[in-house]
Order: structure tokens, then sequence, then C-alpha cells
């Protein structure tokens, strides 16, 4: 019996991730690619959000180019309809409805302004394994952010963020300066995922942090990186007064700031990058928001120079390696939870994707083959 | 990311014993030999401890058609892979990598010094060859404890004449590095291969001078400390757990062993990803890795558990779990 796992997918299924932001879902259908499925997105009227897969179940015609019907999608070729289960209520020149007309259908959960979904098995579709982003939709922060598509597997936007030294390097002019690549830092890792810790006690203040902390003078900086797996990192970043306590608890001298990243796998060589930033000072106050929005925007795009490059050289070196320096521990640990996850899936029973394609070979799963008799 | 390494089948065409405690083998590729520049190494798949793993050896002398020759030297306290090595007999089937280098030699430099300590005489053997070969201004030093452990002395003599300086140590004593570094030409390039003691020695005479970082290259095999290995205990409070480092076992090895999630990377002591905090020891720490600065390992506070032990005794460390 052959293999009926997926050849090298670097992405875990059984897993929520960020499918778009809340206000990119409406009446309208939005066709997006995650995990390599093909996808169309909109919301019921009862706001709802909905995930289809992209193709007809007649001759695949993408849904995405029909229209919306009320709570249904009509697909632009003949018409057939179907609702947000996923199943046809309507099709043309018949009476009945062929029983086998069904689009698969995803969960969907909208939390923390984004709507994540589950491509795996939907029978452990937990909404309480999604990652705590609460910063993102709470009373006590301001936040905003963008989505930005990379040309890279979304790996590499993990070992980006978890390590935080490449802002000396890379983010010259805004949150990067010689502290972060000279003090050193410390990584653990427990069964919730991986963290990264790093302070930088009585430095300058990088420019994007001293406009946000309003004052002149000597800071005590801090950078707690935590990675749940498979692709969320939460950045708790901030700076306070030098010497007033932060490193102790006391934050009352500085600000503090969360930068939300959640990475989708869109296909093994690009991604979907959420990101957000959220902060606990001038609330409300909507310049800052759209101010600090486009400076990080301009801050993950010098990333994206980077994180494409890499793609393209990795593809142009099949054979080449990557080597890893002691910076690199973060994220070593975030990919070894990720293949963690991968090995557990495939040791699991056969993913509910390939059943019509072992029921197409004649194996049925409910009756295993018989022992032979001995004679 | 995984490695992508190609591996092929390969046969032992023969094992010859070429100095106290080295022996020689030639290895015979079912594809014929590929060929490969000064400083290369192979992979060769070993059965330690009843499991497989691999353990990189340096290409002796130069290319050749058919075979590829490295020369492994059985340690007293073999981590499992010279003494798998030695258990091969002519006709043994292998599974060898290609050839790869991260012991590239230049070329054009005005002048070089090679050293060699012991076994470190494996990648220099091809390099001064190949110097030869393109007129380069050049020398050999080749240091190990007395000259029944030198393999190669012989052919290297006869190759190069008195480019070559042999320094067996019971009767020559040790080499006098500043003075031989102070007589090089300003952008002179060094390449050392040996013990670790030899090799931070050569470090420190090449800083002092005020010459190049850049310019002194060398390779670590990683198998060699200050002191012989010695079982140890380890301690890992915050987990709870105790247990005892056998001699003829990494630290990290055994930590694995034991069921302790470990990240690593080159497993020789040069990359750094393997650290661990050291909370307290009560015998020496010998590092043996190239990762940390002098200051560093004289601190105390971090070892890279691939390489580095305690000198028997019991060391207390703390791990990345939480």
């Amino acid at each position: 019996m052959t293999s009926l796992t997926e050849h090298n997918r670097t992405f875990p299924l059984n897993a929520w991730y960020v499918a778009a932001w809340d206000h990119e879902v409406g009446r309208s259908l939005l066709a997006r690619t995650i995990g390599g499925k093909r996808l169309v997105l909109y919301r019921r009227q009862d706001d709802k959000p909905v995930a289809l897969e992209d193709a007809c179940w007649h001759r695949l015609a993408p849904l995405s180019l029909g229209r919306i019907d009320g709570d249904a999608v009509v697909c632009p070729y003949h018409g057939l309809k179907f609702n947000s289960v996923g199943r046809c209520i309507y099709m043309p020149s018949q009476d009945t409805i062929n029983p086998a007309a069904t689009v698969r259908t995803y969960p969907l959960v909208q939390r923390h302004r984004y709507i994540w979904i589950w491509l795996g098995d939907p029978a452990q579709a937990d909404p309480d394994k999604i990652p705590d982003l609460h910063w993102n939709d709470h009373p006590d922060w301001t936040a905003d952010g963008e989505t930005l598509a990379l040309a890279c597997n979304y790996r590499l936007v993990i070992d980006n963020l978890m390590d935080l030294t490449h802002e000396t390097f890379i983010h010259t002019t805004s949150i990067g300066n010689q502290a972060v690549a000279e003090t050193p830092f410390e990584t653990t890792h427990d069964d919730a995922g991986v963290t990264v810790t790093r302070w930088m006690l009585d430095i300058e203040s990088p420019p994007f942090l001293k406009r946000q902390y309003g004052r002149e003078g000597n800071v005590d900086r801090w950078q707690i990186i935590r990675f749940t797996p498979p692709s969320t990192i939460v950045i708790d970043v901030g700076v306070a007064k030098a010497g007033s306590g932060a490193p102790k608890g006391d934050r009352s001298e500085g600000f503090t700031g969360y930068v939300i990243n959640s990475i989708t796998p869109e296909t093994e060589n690009s991604c979907h990058y959420f990101w957000s930033y959220a902060r606990n000072f001038a609330r409300g106050d909507q310049r800052w928001t759209t101010e600090l929005r486009r400076g990080l925007d301009r801050v993950f795009k010098e990333d994206q120079v980077v994180l494409e490059a890499q793609e393209r050289e990795m593809k142009a070196r099949p054979e080449k390696r990557f080597y890893e320096l002691n910076i690199d521990a973060g994220s070593m640990w975030a990919r070894k939870s990720i293949d963690q996850m991968l090995q557990a899936e495939a040791a699991s029973r056969t993913p509910p994707d390939v059943v019509s394609r072992i029921e197409g070979t004649g194996f049925s799963r409910r009756t295993p083959p018989k022992a032979k008799q001995a004679t | 990311m995984t490695s992508i390494d190609e591996w092929s089948f390969a046969r032992l065409r023969s094992v010859k014993d070429v100095a106290r405690d080295i022996r020689l083998f030639e290895i015979a590729p079912d594809e014929g030999a590929i060929s490969y520049e000064p400083g290369s190494h192979i992979d060769v798949s070993v059965i330690v401890g009843g499991d497989q793993d691999k353990r990189s050896y340096s290409l002796v002398g130069e290319p050749t058609a058919e075979v590829l020759s490295i020369a492994v030297k059985r340690l007293p306290n073999s981590r499992g892979g010279s003494e798998y090595m030695w258990s091969l007999k002519r006709g043994a089937r292998l599974t060898v990598s290609r050839p790869k280098n991260h012991f590239e030699l230049s070329v054009g430099n005005g002048e070089y010094l090679l050293v060699a300590g012991g076994i470190g005489i494996t990648p220099i053997y091809g390099m001064a060859l190949s110097l030869q070969r393109r007129r380069s201004k050049f020398r050999v030093i080749y240091a190990a404890q007395s000259l029944p452990d030198m393999a190669f002395a012989d052919d290297l003599r006869e190759a190069l004449g008195n480019r070559l300086e042999l320094y067996p140590e019971d009767s020559r004593g040790r080499v006098d590095f500043a003075t031989q570094i102070r007589g090089l030409a300003t952008d002179a390039e060094i390449y050392v291969c040996g013990p670790v003691g030899m090799l931070e020695a050569v470090k420190r005479c090449w800083r002092d001078e005020g010459r190049p970082q850049e310019k002194l290259r060398f390779e670590t095999f990683g198998s060699t400390g200050h002191y012989p290995s010695e079982e140890f205990v380890v301690s890992i409070p915050h987990l709870g757990r105790e247990f005892l480092v056998p001699r003829n076992r990494s630290l990290l090895e055994t930590l694995e062993a034991q069921g302790i999630e470990m990240i690593s990377n080159c497993r020789r002591g040069e990359c750094g990803v393997c650290v661990v905090n050291v909370l307290g020891a009560d015998s020496e720490i010998d590092h043996r890795d190239v990762f940390f600065s002098d200051a560093q390992k004289a601190d105390k506070r971090k070892m890279c558990t691939c390489v580095s032990r305690a000198v028997g005794g019991r060391l207390a460390i703390e791990t990345a779990d939480r």
C-alpha cells in the first residue's frame, strides 16, 4: 500500500491558522489559497463567516467567480447553489438534487479580529486552541495591522521573528541599534511554546520606540518573544526609564507594545503574514494608530526584501542547507515543535482529504482485508 | 532545515597502519571517486552503540580516480566512531557522503604556514602537496608526542624536503609559535589542525602578534580536550534529573539518550547552538569548543554540550526546558 501522507508538507493541518482579517470577509466572494487549498470566503446574512472549497462539485468552476444569493453561493457556470455547509440546494433542469453534490467546508472562528480556519480533521477543531491574541481587540489596548503577502515559505518568517538580532542590521532607522545584536538573551521552551527574552539596560532608545516613549534619556528596553505552534508569535516590546524597575515588573515609567504575528502558509513557497501592533498609551488616538501601522508596515517590508531573496536562493541551490548560530536557538525550538506536530499527524490515521481517493481504488476503510484461513 | 547529503555506496579497498594508533583506509566508491579541493572531508555512516550515526574524516592526500583515503586515530575513550572504523576489514561495505569542505585553502597568497598536530596532519597533507604543485611559498610544521605517532612523516619528507619541520615533543619539545609567526610575511596565512590545546596556543600567539583573525584558518575535530575524558555526574536541578555521563559519550549524546530535549547543529564545538547554563561544578570544565572566547570559558557560566566535559566530579546545568 502506498503512503497516503502528503509529500514533504512543511505545515501541520490540524491547527488554527488566520484566514483573513475580520474586515476582509463580507458579502462578496474572496478567493484565497490557504495551506495549499483553494478556498472561497464570504459571510452569511447573520454575519457568520464561511469557507468553502473554491471549485464547484460539478465541473470545478471556481465558485468565487459566481455570486452570493442569501446565505448561499451560486456557481457561475450552471447556477448550482451551495449553502454555507457546502450542500447543494439547487441544480438546474431537474426536480431533485443529487445527494452527492457537496463542496468541502472548513471550520471558521472569528476571534481577536481574525478569522481562524482549521484545515485538518474537523472533529479536532477546538476553538480553545486558538492562540491568545486578546491585545488585538481589548478595551485596555489600541491595535491595528496589515496583511503582507510574501513569496517565501512561512517558516522563514518564523526564523525572522524568533531572532531579533537582525533589527540591528535590517531595521537600522527604526527599531535596531547596536544593543540588540550585542546583548545576550535567554531561550526557553515548554509545552505551550518557546520564549526568547532579551533585556537591554541603560541604552539609547531607537527611533521607533523613542517616539512612543516621548522622552529623552536612556532607557531599559525589553523584547519578550513568545511562539505558539504552528505559526503565531507575540512580541512584548517597550522601553521604560533606565533604572526605574522595568526588569522587576515596574513599567510605569514607560510604555508597552505588542507586536502580534500570525503567519499562514499559502503554498510551500508563499505565505500570508498577518501582523498587528497593540499599544497601551494614547488609546483611541487614530493619528497614533495610523502612524504606527504605517511605520511598522515599512519595517516589515524591509524584512520582505531579505525573506523573498532567501526563498529564491534556496530554490536556486537545492543542494544547500542552513547552518545555525547561537542566535538561532529560538527558531530551532520553534521548528522542532512544528516538526513534532507534523510527526504526530503522519503517525495518526488517514487525513480526511484522501478518503475519497482510497474509496476510488476499492479499498474500504470499514472492512479490513480478511486474514488468510489456515488449512 | 534538513541537510541534503548525497550518500553513495563504497567498498573498503585496503587498510594499513601508518603510525602508532593511526590506520589508513582506502575507500572505493562504487561509482568512482569524486575529485575534491584541499582541506575537504567526507562523512562516513558508522554504527555506534547499535545505532546509526555519522563521523567526518578529512581526505588524505590528493584526489585519485578510484579511492578516497582517510586516516583514523584509535582513541582510548572513543565515542564509538574510531572503534567502528577499526573493526572494518578489507572488502567491507561503507556508505559515504560526497566530499565537503569547511577548511578551504586560498589560492595565490604570498606565504603560507601549515601547522599539523597529531592526526591533524590529515587535511594538511593534501594542502602541502597542492601548495607544492602551485609553487607557493610555504612551510609545514608537524608536531606530535613522538616520531612513531607521526603518520606520513616519511612521505612528506620525500615530497617537501626542508619545507617540512618535524616536532616530536619527546625529543624536540614544543613548537615556539611566537617565533614562527613573527618570521612570516605580513600578509601570510596560517592553517592549523590539531588538538585543542595547540590550536588555542596558536590563536593566542597570532592575536598577540597583531595578525588579522581572518588569516588564521583552522579545522576542529572536536575530539580532544585539555584533559583526558573522564566520566562525570550531571545534574539538572529544575528537571529533578541526575545521571552519569560515560567517558566515551558526550554530554549532549547523554542528555539526548536520557530523553532531555536538546537542539544542536554542528556537534563539534563551532556553532554554539547546544549551549547550556552552568549552575556549578566541583571540578574543572574542559572546554573543547571554539565557540566561546577565552574570557567566556574562564567565566564558567556556559558550555557547549557536544564536546565539552567536566573533569570528573559533579556538574549542575540548566537546559532550556521550563
